[in-house]
């Protein structure tokens, strides 16, 4: 038959369904089942990319997810736009739109290839060493130029509009890989009754036996050949109600206690995917115990020129021949040190490949397979090496020589021999990575010259190719034995504490009746013991054993060092193809054996995965909970701007008839002292501390002096933490007897019941107290100003609300508009003032009742901008704005507020401290500027000295600062050291603008310093 | 993300705890009485163990309460948790002896 013809019967694609799709503008076709690396090759293209630093002309590599070359973008639209797919991995669809990347103007002709050119000036960590000087020309010209020119892809600019998904699930058995072990696995534990889920980062699952030719029975399996083996498993997994069928999705990471991500692809392949469905689905598995089958991958090897296109792993031809008809080319070399190679060069000439020598690394390979090549009357030498290779944007003869019995490269003459497609095969590394993610232990195996599963750190197995068994009906049997037993653990293990077997336990011995496949890593034998030019090891990255030789010259030797010097293994591949050829460079130049050189740490994900698939649903308005209060619908109404405070939506500001910040705020703050002022203040963190202890509970919490509150009294209590500084304020009041009221901070209302408890469960556990958050079960409407008790009046039932019956720092309880009230005779803003908490539900209707009712005194909403300003004019602090963690209650003037003869209270002791009441400390003052126009900003630096140049020691930083329209000027609050002491001086505040600002140390209190507005 | 066992809800994953920091650090009846050294190891210094470590988790997205919990910080795996005021379980190999205050 013809090669045509040949072709033309091959493959599992479906070519009753012609595909059409672009590359890089160009229109070609495929079919049905192809992946863009397949159909790319079928129709004759090599040249899919320029690599990463030196631009040099790339081709595909290989056939699966390990690919380093055949990076491309695939684009559906502006926003749909993946960079970085590997080439054989994209399913292709009709319409399918692909482009190359990191070249320009384009693949055949790059600009960037002057690289290759400059390559003596770039080897590894050049750029340790360059870009120096001139000092200026870094931010100019080094940066902005390198950053153009580093990546490999674009990024999209537009976010991505689809939508992702989450799941959980619980399993016996997670298989992951479906290949020959990871069927057999997934059918014997099924078999046994446990719940399996089986995922394949492929679409078809299968694995190796999809690269078997169809019907042949050179594999049989069980009887039967490989296509039939694995249909027949696939059928009677999908019928197994108890088993999980996950294919195109990669499990990507491992985490503790059995915990594995797999990323599931379910549009990415459809030429019209339904809009209703999510682009991937990203499943958290917590699995009893985890079996890994995912398999090995087949090892490059390194020689000078490896890199060109045409170049590839002879398991990769074989699997474009023999699943996807697409023969990669017609005049082949294959070099090898693995037997597996043979296979492929037997398939390659069935389809029609002419193979023109297999020169074997080996000096006397015995194999079974290398027999068979030789009967079919293929070339075989042995005791080869490669020395180079030709073709710029195709390979076209290699370049080989023969070696000694020591390995050494002979003096004979060198031969040349022309070819298309150059396949070459080190061996097979094992896929351990998840294996290491799970912390378990990797082990040396001298056989197959790899690391391989070792020690279980978790309850998991690996099962076929992956610890190293790869004959067919090994693999299978290892599969059937894991699976069995890894069902049978399930069953009568429960949690996911690992159970300590030996690794070597009966299902986990090696398998004695394997025959060694041949494998090398490293470089192969160059003239004279040279490290030879352009021999890749990291395709990817751009790594050539020069890289690794100078990096080992230059002193380092550990691995970790190595890996980041060169960047070896650092790619978006994270070394698939390169670790183990590295690895075996650098102990050969370390005299080192592999194993003591060691090998650095795999990291989640396996490969990369899309970023919004781990956001999931929490974008946009998602991203976040938001808080709203009862009467935010009413603000929204009514004109507010609203800020976030926390995870609160908060009113900042009621701006009307086209009012900016600034005027609405010196409105609202006017209003306030003026008439009546209303605000919102139920975002306020409401504990409810109740029992038989709660005076003495509150009494070692906070620092004041709780007995000697009156029931139907509050006072302004402070917490510290037992390190002595503030950690949170707020009104406390003694409703009963045995009950408090705790008010805290909005953002600390938490933090605040977290210290609480802690201190009750885990340290006075004997006291009877309860601790109940009722923040959101009371509405906070606050009504403030010199007409505020005549607004209530009309509203209030049950309360009289005199001065002398209800006094500043009363609690009161009846009734508002019919409904329970408790109400506070409180002033935040330092005018007369009250709060009214009313059960959350009815927070609205009193809110509007009370506005309503004070529209004769020109009632005035007022947001947090306004509150801020009210409250400096008097003083007030806020924590978290006047404090930060090292503030001590001293420090801000409320030393008063300490109970003098309490024995104990969160932290006394440390306020004991020389350190805590030295007379430099950072105080709180009041600052007004001396030009009354300029506003500070907030975290300015304060300067004993004007326009002093840096470095320098401030003496304090600006806390608080606003325009206030009451005084006409500029108000601000600061912490300066020794600043009580400093009233009156001037100091120097630094601005943005340039410039110092000259400013008076005063006292923090502008406004009414008797307090005298408080009595209304 | 780890499945951590509360003693009153059991089984539970991270996401539903807050780490409580080093176990069984007692505060001092009387602080007033602690010297300085004293307070200050109670405040900061804290053990950076490489194996089995006692800490404190609570439950804040559960039901509220503190426990302790004996981790092994290589692993990740959870010797045991156990109430406050209890005695820690104790593992093949962990220091038989290791006795708490209450």
């Amino acid at each position: 038959m013809s090669a045509d013809s040949h072709q033309e019967a091959l493959g599992r694609v479906d070519r009753a369904h012609p595909i059409r799709f672009t590359f890089d503008g160009r229109a070609l076709s495929g079919f049905q089942g192809d992946t863009l690396a397949s159909a790319l090759l079928r129709n004759g293209v090599h040249l899919v990319g320029r690599s990463f630093k030196y631009h040099r002309p790339r081709g595909i590599l290989a056939a699966g997810s390990e690919e380093p070359n055949a990076l491309v973008t695939v684009r559906r639209d502006d926003a749909r736009y993946t960079p970085n797919l590997r080439a054989t991995q994209v399913e292709i669809y009709d319409g399918l739109e692909a482009h190359s990347q990191n070249r320009w103007p384009s693949l055949a002709v790059d600009f960037g290839g002057i690289n290759n050119l400059l390559a003596p000036f770039i080897p590894a960590g050049f750029y340790y060493k360059t870009f120096m000087w001139p000092r200026g020309a870094w931010n100019a010209l080094y940066e902005p130029r390198i950053r153009a020119a580093a990546g490999l892809g674009k990024s999209p600019a537009l976010a991505d509009p689809d939508r992702y998904t989450n799941r959980f699930a619980h399993c016996d058995v997670l298989v992951i890989g479906a290949g020959p072990s990871g069927l057999a696995a997934a059918l014997a534990a099924a078999g046994a009754g446990a719940r399996v889920i089986l995922c394949d980062e492929q679409a078809q699952l299968g694995g190796s036996l999809l690269a078997e030719p169809a019907g042949s029975h050179a594999s049989l399996l069980e009887g039967v050949a490989a296509d039939d083996w694995q249909a027949r498993a696939v059928a009677t997994l999908s019928r197994n109600p108890r088993v999980t069928l996950l294919p195109r999705t990669t499990a990507f990471g491992y985490f503790p206690h059995n915990l594995v991500g797999l990323n599931q692809r379910l549009t990415d392949h459809q030429e019209l995917p339904d809009p209703e469905s999510p682009r991937e689905r990203q499943w958290q598995v917590r699995a009893r115990e985890v079996l890994l089958a995912t398999g090995a991958i087949e090892r490059p090897l390194v020689f000078p020129g490896n890199d060109r296109p045409g170049i590839m792993l002879a398991g990769a031809a074989r699997t474009y021949v023999n699943r996807y008809g697409a023969v990669p080319g017609s005049r082949a070399v294959v070099v090898t040190a693995c037997d597996e190679a043979y296979r492929a060069a037997l398939d390659l000439q069935r389809a029609g490949v002419y193979i023109a020598l297999i020169a074997d690394i080996r000096d006397r390979p015995q194999g079974a397979l290398v027999q068979a090549a030789r009967a079919a009357g293929l070339p075989v030498q042995t005791g080869t090496t490669v020395v180079g290779t030709t073709g710029r944007l195709r390979v076209t003869s290699v370049d080989l020589a023969r070696t000694d019995s020591h390995g050494e490269v002979s003096a004979e003459a060198r031969q040349t021999i022309p070819c298309d497609l150059l396949l070459m095969s080190g061996g097979y590394t094992p896929t351990v990575h998840l294996y290491s993610q799970s912390r378990s232990k990797l082990s040396w195996d001298d056989k197959t010259q790899a690391f391989i599963p070792g020690e279980p750190a978790e309850r998991v197995r690996a099962a076929g190719a992956c610890r190293g068994v790869f004959a067919l009906q090994a693999v299978l049997a290892d599969g059937a034995a894991a699976g069995a037993a890894a069902a049978a653990d399930a069953k009568r293990f429960k949690g996911v504490k690992p159970i300590r077997t030996a690794v070597t336990g009966a299902d986990q011995a090696p398998c004695a009746s394997d025959p060694p496949l041949g494998t090398f890593s490293g470089a192969l034998p160059q003239p004279g013991g040279a490290t030879g030019s352009m021999a890749f090891v990291d395709w990817q990255n751009d790594v050539t054993t020069k890289d690794l030789a100078l990096a080992t010259r230059e002193g380092f030797s550990s691995v970790e060092h190595l890996k980041r010097y060169t960047t070896t293994g650092m790619a978006t591949d994270q070394g698939k193809t390169s670790n183990l050829n590295a690895l075996g460079f650098v102990a050969r130049e370390l005299d080192k054996a592999i194993p003591q050189v060691g090998f650095t740490t795999f990291r989640p994900p396996y490969t990369p995965v899309t970023f919004a698939s781990f956001a999931g649903f929490s974008r946009g308005s998602l991203f976040d909970p938001i808080r709203c209060t009862p009467t935010h619908d009413w603000a929204a109404r009514n004109g507010a701007v609203f800020e976030d405070v926390g995870l609160w939506k908060r009113a900042r500001y009621f701006p009307r008839r086209g009012e900016d910040i600034h005027a609405s705020v010196a409105r609202e703050c006017l209003a306030a002292r003026k008439s009546c002022g209303l605000f919102d203040a139920s975002t306020l963190g409401k504990i409810e501390v109740v029992g038989r202890d709660a005076v003495m509970f509150m009494n070692r919490m906070y620092v004041n002096a709780w007995a000697s509150l009156a029931v139907g009294r509050c006072r302004y209590g402070v917490l510290l933490r037992d390190d002595g500084f503030v950690f949170d304020d707020g009104v406390v009041a003694r409703t009963a007897e045995d009950r408090f009221h705790v008010t805290t901070t909005t953002g600390g209302a938490a933090r605040v019941l977290g210290l609480m408890e802690d201190y009750l469960q885990t340290e006075w556990s004997d006291l009877s107290v309860w601790l109940t958050s009722t923040t959101e079960q009371w509405a906070v409407i606050a009504v403030q100003g010199p007409n505020s008790r005549r607004v209530l009046e009309t509203l209030v039932e049950g309360v009289d609300l005199s001065a002398q019956a209800l006094p500043h720092m009363g609690v009161a309880r009846g009734r508002i508009c019919g409904v329970p009230m408790m109400l506070f005779r409180v002033s935040f803003t330092g005018e007369l003032g009250f709060e009214v908490n009313v059960p959350a539900d009815f927070g609205l209707a009193v809110w509007e009742a009370v506005y309503a009712a004070g529209q004769n005194y020109d009632i005035t909403p007022y947001g947090t901008e306004a509150m801020h300003v009210l409250r400096a004019e008097k003083g007030y602090i806020i924590v978290g704005q006047e404090t930060d963690g090292t503030v001590t209650p001293d420090d801000v003037g409320l030393g008063w507020a300490l109970g003098k003869t309490k024995p104990d209270f969160v932290g006394k002791r440390s306020l004991q401290r020389p350190a805590m009441s030295v007379p430099d400390r950072k105080q709180l003052v009041g600052l007004q500027t001396s030009d009354p126009h300029v506003v500070l900003d907030e975290g300015a630096q304060i300067m004993q000295e004007p326009n002093q140049r840096a470095p320098v020691r401030p003496l304090g930083h600006v806390t608080s600062s606003y325009h206030s329209a009451l005084l006409g000027r500029s108000i601000a609050l600061a912490l300066v050291s020794g600043g009580r002491a400093r009233q009156g001086q001037t100091l120097y505040v630094p601005t943005t603008g340039g410039g110092d600002v000259a400013v008076k140390v005063t006292s923090p209190v502008f406004y009414d310093p008797e307090g005298a507005r408080l009595n209304g | 993300m780890l499945l951590i066992e509360c003693p009153y809800c059991g089984e539970r994953p991270e996401l539903e705890f807050s780490h409580g920091g080093q176990a069984h650090i007692a505060r001092a009846q009387n602080p007033s009485e602690v010297s300085a050294d004293e307070w200050t190891n109670f405040l900061y210094m804290r053990d950076n163990v490489k194996g089995v470590h006692a800490e404190r988790w609570r439950h804040t997205h559960g039901c509220g309460r503190f426990f302790n919990a004996l981790r092994d910080t290589m692993t990740d795996h959870f010797v045991g948790t156990y109430k406050v005021g209890e005695q820690p379980p104790v593992a093949a190999g962990a220091q038989a002896d290791r006795k708490v205050q209450s």
